[in-house]
């Protein structure tokens, strides 16, 4: 078990180290630079800043210089951001698009593994019907288009009762997170249904169930412990990379739902080409994914025996 | 029927397991509840650890004086010596003042300088003695000596440091010829400071409230070590309000600086800018909801605030937007009668008012906007544009010419640089549909976003390209000045000696009639030889609570000033 998870960590590490390479020279290809703005700089002025940014130097002296400061933890200042480190970008935002993150994970793995049951339990039936057609429209509907309707409901529901039942945007209490998460955690939660839904099906004819029935054995035992427990294994194998993907995909919610996250910053630095900001955020979110694939795994060596022989 | 028993007993066994497997999913349900409301009660106070909370307020609260607004993006910091960016003149707008300011109706005022005096050589500011930083000690000339030697520091490598060029030895400071101590600007006493200039500037007493002319005090500076402007407490301020906390990413708070020596123009208490988000619907959704007093519309939005019977206010932004030539040697639009073809086709007054049909928004018809002051009147009183008369067959014979010139039997695929945005996309397909069905020209549209628009702007990778030019300070030459030979901002690289001279002559100049004759003479150059065409003056439409009056947009410096707002009770 732990050379496994040894032997996983090195691969992570070495998958890091691809994608902070690949963003760099891919960054740096892309035509303009992050000192470029609306007003024209004069050759000493550019000259300056590129002195300032380490930009003067050729590129692979810029890659050697930037790989060791990753390897120390230190992604540097940011160009937009100036005078604020990237990693105080990091620290004061991460919190904020985990917290949501970690609250559409909770609202998606439940609401899925509940659905899913429920659509298995009542196969071909109005409430599987119903549910399955929900399902297909919350994987097809992209989230900014949920985000912006859910808000716009907020604002007549609002507006209708003449009370202000939840805010509509903004940080900081937990209603605040309520709808913002719901909308994120939304696909997930159609995905899982749909995964635990045929992971029901599958088990409800298999031997050891017919075995339990012919025994017996009482229908909620069956239910819980032969059923919902050996049907939840696949879920829990998406869990981790949807988490990573949650809590990094959640730009467009944070955009909408004003709220403090790293996301908009990650999408802004691309715009905006903050050479600091996108190498810290994608590495820090890349090595994050990875990190959680291999969680996953070495805790589904757990609960599943046979997958440590591997 | 004794074959058909067993099936019914063996549905019945499905329905009873159904059942109670519906049951136990019920029971599961209600523990999912529990565990939910746990964890967000969990993170409730997690949250209120970690302290970045929005302060849910109303949009207008008359009780403690207070508004709440929304920001597009958070200012990146706020070190006036560097900055550049709308967010942050919003912001400085409000907590800084510098020596001069623009009233309601937009005329220079004196702020911390009571009086002053612009000659050819010198312009000199004598300062209030009444005038606090927001730590209680006094505003001098020296802070605005430091600030603008700061801003003008090689190593600190300002944006704007260009403004101040027109200080003697600005420019060879900023070159790092000369140590910024050069600078020619004196302090005889505390209270009075006597600016040397380069040459003779006219409308240098128009320049000095922009946001690189605030002050900076020395030592408040040094202190920071190089975090000036950072957070709300790297900031020394010296207007009406202070900013008493800032939360990255998600709100900043106003309140009333109770040193700032003009108290009784300031009507609000708190502005508490509790949102910070780009999405314009998001907006207009915490406009709807009553969170936020004030919001600019897109276009996007304009349809759903008419439904709602909103007052609608509509103005110019003082941006001028137009197509640019490029005039390099190896493109095909140096060619002055292709130029001109095309000038005589585009109907700009269609553009606007059939096509793209936004309020506030006017047609092109001068490098200069309508909006900027002559001698006694609007310049474009004094000196009206050009009247283009479109004429098809004039443009074609010009067309004829144009080829003849270049040697072509054929102009070819026209590459024109436009940015990613709903205007600009409709503005570029109807260049491209007017140009193709008038002239038979073949355009192709290069869509870029603003960084790599910019790159290839400034490599001269086009041969027409959407731009737009939005004044620095509140003098004609801020656009006069954008098609000299040796201005970066003219990506087109046009180059006429003419042009270069009326802009000399209307730099150097202090008379007032000289140096309009001298735009207006640029403006009508620009038409005859088709350095550009103007396409449109961008218009703004914003809606505010009800309840708040007395706001003020303003074209140069805060877009938005809420200074002398003040609040009335709710009449209904």
């Amino acid at each position: 078990m732990g050379r496994y998870a040894l032997k996983r960590i090195f691969q992570g590490i070495i998958t890091v180290w691809f994608i902070a390479t690949a963003t760099f020279f891919a960054m740096h290809a892309v035509p303009g630079d992050p000192l470029s703005g609306d007003k024209a700089l004069t050759e000493r002025i550019r000259a300056n800043l590129e002195v300032k940014y380490g930009l003067d130097k050729p590129l692979m002296v810029q890659y050697g210089i930037y790989l060791k400061s990753i390897v120390q933890g230190d992604f540097g200042i940011s160009f937009t951001q100036e005078n604020r480190q990237v990693n105080d970008i990091i620290k004061e935002h991460f919190p904020v698009s985990a917290t949501l993150g970690i609250l559409a994970i909770v609202f998606a793995g439940i609401g899925g593994v509940l659905w899913g049951a429920l659509t298995a339990l009542y196969r071909n039936r109005l409430p599987d019907t119903i549910i399955m057609f929900l399902v297909i429209l919350g994987i097809s509907v992209p989230s900014f288009v949920v985000a912006a309707l859910g808000q716009l409901s907020l604002v007549n529901l609002n507006g209708w009762t003449g009370v202000s039942i939840l805010p509509i945007g903004g940080w900081g209490t937990v209603w605040h997170m309520i709808v913002p998460s719901m909308v994120l955690g939304l696909s997930t939660m159609a995905y899982l249904t749909r995964l635990m839904r045929s992971s029901m099906l599958e088990i409800v004819s298999a031997d050891f169930v017919r075995t339990a029935k012919a025994k017996g054995v009482p229908p909620t035992q069956i239910f819980t412990r032969h059923q919902l427990r050996n049907a939840i294994l696949p879920v829990i194998t998406v869990l981790g990379p949807a988490i990573a993907g949650i809590t990094t995909g959640g730009f467009v919610v944070e955009i909408i739902f004003a709220i403090p996250g790293l996301g908009r910053y990650f999408v802004q630095a691309v715009q905006q080409l903050d050479y600091t900001v996108i190498m810290g955020t994608t590495v820090f979110y890349g090595a994050f994914l990875v990190f959680m694939v291999i969680l996953v795994d070495i805790i589904y060596g757990f609960i599943d025996p046979r997958v440590r022989l591997e | 029927m004794s074959q058909t028993t067993p099936s019914i007993t063996g549905d019945d066994t499905e329905e009873a397991f159904a059942k109670s497997a519906g049951r136990q999913l019920l029971v599961f349900a209600c523990g999912a509840v529990v565990i939910i409301a746990v964890l967000m009660w969990g993170l409730q106070v997690l949250a209120s650890m970690v302290g970045s909370s929005t302060i849910a307020a109303q949009a207008v609260d008359l009780e403690t004086n207070s508004i709440t607004i929304a920001i597009a993006e958070e200012p990146p910091q706020l070190n006036s010596t560097v900055t550049t960016d709308a967010s942050s003149g919003i912001i400085l707008g409000h907590v800084m003042e510098g020596l001069l300011r623009m009233s309601m109706d937009d005329k220079l005022e004196p702020a911390i300088a009571e009086r002053w005096e612009v000659t050819p050589t010198h312009a000199t500011f004598w300062l209030r003695k009444n005038a606090k930083w927001s730590d209680g000690k006094p505003i001098t000339a020296h802070d605005f000596i430091f600030a603008w030697q700061t801003a003008l520091a090689p190593d600190v490598a300002s944006q704007y440091a260009f403004l101040l060029f027109h200080i003697k030895n600005g420019r060879a400071i900023n070159q790092g010829e000369l140590p910024v101590s050069a600078l020619g600007v004196l302090a005889p006493d505390d209270f009075t400071l006597v600016v040397s200039l380069e040459r003779p500037v006219a409308f240098f007493d128009k320049m000095v409230n922009f946001v690189t002319f605030l002050p900076v005090r020395e030592d408040f500076y040094t202190a920071t070590e190089g975090k000036f402007g950072a957070e709300a407490d790297q900031l020394l301020y010296s207007g009406p309000f202070v900013i008493t906390s800032w939360v990255h990413g998600s709100s900043l708070l106003l309140e009333r600086n109770p040193y700032y020596w003009d108290q009784q123009r300031v009507g609000l208490d708190k502005i508490n800018i509790a949102y910070i988000t780009s999405d314009a619907t998001a907006t207009l959704n915490f406009f709807k909801d009553n969170r936020i007093a004030y919001t600019k519309l897109q276009a996007e939005n304009l349809d759903d605030a008419l439904e709602k019977r909103w007052h609608i206010y509509r103005e110019q932004d003082g941006t001028v937007f137009f197509l640019e030539f490029n005039h390099r040697q190896d493109r095909v639009t140096k060619n002055i009668h292709l130029r001109k073809a095309m000038q005589l086709v585009m109907d700009m007054d269609e553009l606007v008012y059939k096509v793209t049909k936004l309020p506030g928004y006017i047609p092109g018809k001068s490098l200069f906007p309508n909006w900027l002051m002559g001698v006694e009147d609007y310049l474009r009183k004094e000196y009206p544009a050009p009247a283009l008369v479109l004429d098809i067959d004039k443009a074609k014979q010009h067309l004829e010419l144009a080829k003849q010139q270049l040697g072509l039997d054929e102009i070819p695929e026209i590459i024109m640089l436009t940015g990613d945005n709903p205007v600009s996309n409709i503005q570029s397909e109807w260049t491209q549909a007017v140009l193709k069905k008038h002239l038979g020209l073949t355009i192709r549209i290069d869509k870029q976003i603003f960084k790599q628009r910019l790159a290839k702007m400034t490599a001269g990778e086009f041969d027409l390209v959407l731009a737009g030019w939005g004044p620095d300070y509140n003098d004609p030459l801020t656009f006069g000045d954008l098609f000299a030979s040796y201005n970066l901002n003219n990506r087109g690289r046009y180059n006429s000696p003419e042009m270069d001279r009326l802009i000399e002559e209307a730099q150097n100049s202090v008379i007032a009639a000289e140096r309009m004759a001298a735009f207006g003479a640029i403006q009508q150059l620009a038409f005859d030889d088709v350095v550009l065409l103007p396409m449109y003056e961008r218009g703004v439409t914003y809606v505010v609570h009800p309840q708040l009056k007395n706001l003020k947009r303003r074209i140069i410096g805060a877009e938005i000033d809420f200074t002398n707002a003040y609040l009335v009770p709710d009449k209904s």
